[in-house]
């Protein structure tokens, strides 16, 4: 029965975490490799606000959310525009850019920023206090994790299908140049995913965050989780996105009942390379099998 | 101007035109060691090493299509294997190295298969949660020396040897990997690179020519992982770290990607300066990519790309 509820919570974390990068990726086919960088920024932001500058903590959940938006739109407009279309140069400056974010955070020395080393930041959970289901012990920050995942799932799919900017992301992602000949236009909509995906990511940090401290090599582990669940799931496919992060959030829950927490990374590995041989396009991916293999 | 490919050799001139930035390059970096003291030396062989792994970054992403976020998973391959083969066999390095190399490359392009076969971006992602994954599996599982890693392995003889070991792979594999794209399977990897769809419909199979790109560059990559193990006496976690991924990369955006000569230098370049700035910390990591988004923002095609292209530029009148 824990297996049951903490898989649930697993799985609501994983799909939180790749939501962001879904969006991006399926709207603008371009891999924010900065996605876990951002979640590990909004961390910090949020401490930074809450602990030095004093501010309410849920406006400082906001203010951090707004910057996560902006930063999202500021790499797309600055970087990411001049190098539409080349797949190698979008991967590379993706990856600096998180490294510039990450490696940034842990910088020691430098006009008095001190560096955020260390296992002592840590946010406080929304409600303190637990609760129990079915006999199994249950914290109200995992309770909220899985109604604000379910919340989220639903309001973006209210956004993507009744709000005319959402259908135009659906539209772009859908065929680029059908939706630019309609009159939507390509770069104005990459800029509002990146910036979605990345208040996305942001919010998932906020939420997330609380259970544990906040590290900056935290950043890459996000990131790989997030590509973990898109490459099972399929690049781009949101559905396929949760649906993979019910498949690993279980299976790594399992196996951590069952055979220890240690073969965690064993088990998600295995899953991606079990899912590239013998469905590569993801289980509910949209590419056709013959493009998918080349 | 002149143009690039066709030349008629004239005159001694000419041919000393042609030949001087060659000799210039292979002169200039065996004679390196001759005039660096010491402490240079030992960087010497460090930068030996990320250009290996930037000639590699190069061979792949311009040649052949494939981003590889994961340098350090090759020189995390290659330096394990050469050092437990030497901690827990006992042969000498100079048998373990060339070992190594070939079994590494083995073990990651075996690695690296199952994304051959898809898109690009798959093969950027996958080779960027390699290393990591290494890193979690040998700290969990506390195999191979786990945390701690191994220490006293078997040092190569003398630090002429360590430099001119390097040096001469890099001379090598630089001027090897230039014939390589010229041939008939370069012709084929920039096909793949370009259109592969039209690769697959000549009937050529798109995922072996992969993988022996990435077998090749592999090698290089194991090589440099190989000789830093016994380069240091030492191996550990620190093998995997993302330091291995992101210089070579930004050595490639800055020297030029494409001129397989312009990662090398990078490398040389990037090494140094960051020698220079160890007392920062961690800022040489930021410093390095924001000098990549730099260059790929304001001049993407690089420095030897630039300087490639002025000095075929260069007009001189001659007496008739």
């Amino acid at each position: 029965m824990d297996i049951l509820i903490y898989g649930t919570v697993n799985s609501v974390i994983f799909s939180f975490i790749a939501v962001g990068f879904t969006l991006v990726y399926g709207v603008s086919r371009i891999p924010n490799f900065a996605h876990g960088s951002i979640y590990v920024l909004v961390g910090f932001l949020t401490w930074s606000f809450v602990n030095d500058l004093k501010i309410n903590y849920a406006l400082a959940i906001l203010l951090s959310l707004i910057i996560a938006a902006m930063i999202g739109l500021i790499i797309y407009r600055f970087i990411l525009i001049r190098l539409r279309g080349m797949p190698t140069s979008e991967i590379i400056s993706s990856f600096a850019i998180s490294l510039i974010i990450l490696e940034g955070l842990r910088m020691q020395g430098i006009a008095g920023f001190k560096g955020f080393i260390g296992p002592f930041y840590i946010l406080h959970p929304f409600i303190e206090g637990k609760l129990t289901i079915f006999g199994v012990l249950v914290d109200y920050q995992r309770l909220i994790i899985i109604g604000a995942g379910l919340a989220i799932v639903a309001m973006l799919w209210l956004f993507t299908h009744h709000t005319k900017m959402g259908l135009s992301l659906r539209a772009i992602a859908q065929d680029e140049r059908a939706a630019m000949m309609l009159g939507v236009n390509s770069d104005r909509t990459a800029m509002i995913s990146l910036s979605i995906g990345s208040a996305l990511a942001g919010l998932a940090a906020v939420m997330i965050l609380p259970l544990g401290c906040i590290t900056a090599e935290m950043g890459y582990k996000v990131l790989i989780y997030a590509l973990a669940v898109c490459i099972i799931g399929g690049l781009g496919s949101w559905a396929g996105a949760i649906l993979a992060s019910f498949v690993i959030g279980f299976a790594m829950k399992i196996s951590t009942v069952f055979f220890g927490a240690v073969w965690e990374s064993v088990v998600l590995v295995g899953t991606i390379i079990l899912i590239l041989l013998f469905r590569p396009s993801g289980l509910l991916g949209k590419q056709k099998e013959l493009e998918e293999r080349v | 101007m002149r143009t690039e490919g066709l030349y008629a050799l004239s005159s001694w001139a000419e041919m000393a035109y042609l030949l001087m930035p060659r000799t210039v390059l292979i002169l200039g970096l065996l004679l390196l060691p001759l005039i660096l003291d010491m402490y240079w030396q030992r960087v010497l062989c460090t930068a030996g090493i990320y250009a290996m792994l930037a000639l590699a970054f190069d061979f792949l992403a311009s040649y052949v299509g494939l981003v590889c976020l994961g340098g350090a998973l090759f020189i995390g391959a290659g330096g394990y294997i050469s050092g437990l083969l030497n901690a827990y066999l006992g042969w000498p390095p100079l048998l373990c190295i060339p070992i190594a190399t070939l079994a590494g490359a083995v073990i990651s392009t075996f690695v690296l298969l199952p994304c051959l076969r898809l898109r690009g971006i798959y093969f950027a992602i996958v080779s960027f949660m390699f290393p990591l994954f290494a890193v979690y599996i040998i700290v969990a599982l506390n195999v191979f020396g786990g945390t701690e890693g191994i220490s006293a392995l078997a040092i190569l003889p003398n630090i002429w040897v360590e430099q001119y070991l390097i040096l001469g792979m890099i001379v090598v594999s630089l001027f090897a990997i230039r014939r390589l794209v010229n041939e008939d399977i370069g012709l084929i990897l920039r096909g793949i690179k370009d259109n592969d769809q039209a690769v697959r419909a000549s009937g050529i199979s798109i995922t072996a020519y992969k993988t022996k790109a990435v077998f090749i560059a592999s090698l290089m990559g194991c090589f440099g992982g190989a000789y830093l193990s016994h380069l240091y006496g030492w191996l550990g976690l620190s093998l995997f770290a993302m330091d291995f991924s992101i210089l070579p990369i930004a050595a490639c955006v800055m020297g030029g990607m494409g001129s397989l000569v312009g990662p090398v230098l990078g490398a040389f370049i990037l090494t140094p300066m960051s020698e220079a700035l160890r007392g920062f910390g961690q800022l040489r990591v930021v410093l390095y990519c924001l000098i990549l988004i730099g260059f790929m923002v304001y001049k993407p095609e690089g420095l030897m790309n630039y300087i490639e292209r002025k000095y075929h530029q260069f007009e001189h009148w001659e007496e008739v």
